[in-house]
């Protein structure tokens, strides 16, 4: 086979893979806040009386649920322009992240809102909250604390997505893996690093979020 | 409406370049689900029935190619398997990739569906002296294949998702083709539009026959 594993090349690189992992993080977590926003929006929407705003919010979950990320991804970057929107790379990626993102939230907090008991918005009433009062101190609240689980598999989700951004060549993990790749052909390590950064990545938020499900469930 | 110049005129001058980008992303999105099926099988049954050492080993499988975004698994592959000896083409290094992440969901989604079997199925079906493979193949096969079916078809879904990844390593698929003929005519609004359509109408094909599925399937209660 005549190839020597020679890690050299990528730790002389590592502090770029770190912050590029380090961008890949901050992207998914402005994207899942936006995202979320989006997605309660929504998801109220979808719980509306009014058949208009149902259609709206139904259409634009099954449109971007249904459209490959990296197909948006491109499209904003390259038509956005087009229309005389200028916005950098990093704005547009973000920007397709929130609305790919929040359609999948809108289905986790509709579902979200459907689990809870009439009985909750019913009690705010009576006790002489107006209709916003209600959903913003009640619920909202239990609603996020009992979709919280669906949420942190998004946000993963997200976190692994973001490695699309290396497509627009935005400086995260996947581009910096890529160029260090080209520069110095350390083929293997250079992938198993970046990918055994991800998996590490990805675990620690996954137990992170765990302890913190822990701390936010409803006790019963 | 055909005259030179209009977008019509365009789309029917690349239209065999679309169809045969429209061909190559669902040939790599049935070949990722047929072959990533066969594979994930083993992946779940493994899981499931495997002894400690084959089922540790698959777990770090699963768990490695999961925690992994399909888009460096691509990359990977693509880059990795020449460098090591393998010659491959782009297409064949990134079916690769494809095939392995859907092996992973489609086994971690079949385990799912055996472990949430009832013990007692399994009980029973001993009472009644069947072996295990008799009680693999009458008992909790059909049950598990009832509940893993909508998910499975949603694998789907994903699968034409990431074929889009393809196109990063030259594989002339649908979004690549598109990328190609909006360099030749600069209509970047018109075609990429018409590709999202065309995007939207494989996947949400694929959704409402999971969600048919889902009915069909559901036991009457």
């Amino acid at each position: 086979m005549g190839y020597h594993l020679n890690f050299g090349a990528v730790w002389r690189d590592f502090d770029l893979l770190l912050s590029g992992l380090g961008l890949g993080l901050g992207l998914a977590i402005v994207s899942i806040f936006a995202g979320c926003w989006i997605g309660l929006v929504a998801a109220f929407a979808m719980n509306s009386k009014h058949a208009y705003r149902r259609r709206i919010a139904s259409c634009y979950v099954t449109v971007f649920r249904n459209l490959p990320p990296l197909f948006i991804i491109v499209f904003a970057y390259f038509v956005l322009p087009r229309l005389g929107l200028l916005v950098g790379k990093i704005e547009t990626f973000i920007l397709t992240l929130s609305i790919y993102g929040g359609a999948y939230l809108t289905e986790v907090f509709r579902g979200a809102l459907l689990a809870l008991p009439r009985g909750q918005r019913e009690a705010g009433l009576a006790i002489g909250l107006t209709e916003w009062q209600t959903k913003v101190w009640i619920i909202i609240p239990i609603m996020i604390r009992n979709a919280f689980p669906a949420l942190a598999n998004n946000f993963i989700s997200l976190f692994k997505d973001t490695s699309l951004a290396a497509a627009i060549a935005v400086p995260e993990l996947t581009f910096y893996a890529r160029k260090i790749n080209v520069e110095t052909f350390r083929v293997i390590e250079t992938w198993l690093v970046a990918s055994l950064m991800y998996v590490a990545a990805c675990y620690l938020i996954a137990a992170g979020l765990r302890f913190f499900e822990r701390r936010l469930a409803i006790p019963r | 409406m055909f005259e030179q110049g209009t977008v019509l005129y365009e789309i029917w001058v690349s239209r065999w370049a679309l169809l045969q980008g429209l061909g190559v992303t669902v040939l790599i999105s049935l070949l990722a689900i047929v072959l990533g099926t066969i594979l994930g099988v083993f992946v779940g049954l493994v899981l499931v029935y495997g002894r400690w050492v084959s089922r540790f080993a698959v777990r770090m499988y699963v768990d490695f190619v999961r925690g992994t975004p399909v888009f460096v698994l691509v990359l990977a592959s693509y880059y990795l398997l020449t460098q090591i000896g393998i010659q491959l083409t782009a297409f064949q290094a990134g079916l690769f990739a494809l095939v392995v992440f859907c092996s992973t969901h489609v086994g971690e989604n079949l385990r799912g569906a055996l472990q949430s079997l009832p013990r007692g199925q399994t009980e029973a079906a001993k009472a009644i002296g069947l072996t295990f493979p008799q009680i693999f193949v009458y008992v909790l096969a059909p049950q598990a294949l009832r509940q893993a079916l909508p998910a499975w078809i949603n694998t789907a879904t994903e699968m034409v998702k990431a074929s889009t990844l393809l196109s990063v390593i030259s594989v002339a698929e649908l979004l690549l083709v598109t990328k190609q003929i909006v360099a030749r005519t600069f209509m970047t609004l018109e075609f990429y539009l018409l590709a999202g359509l065309i995007y939207f109408l494989i996947n949400y094909a694929i959704e409402r026959a999971a969600k048919a599925a889902e009915r069909r399937v559901a036991l009457p209660s």
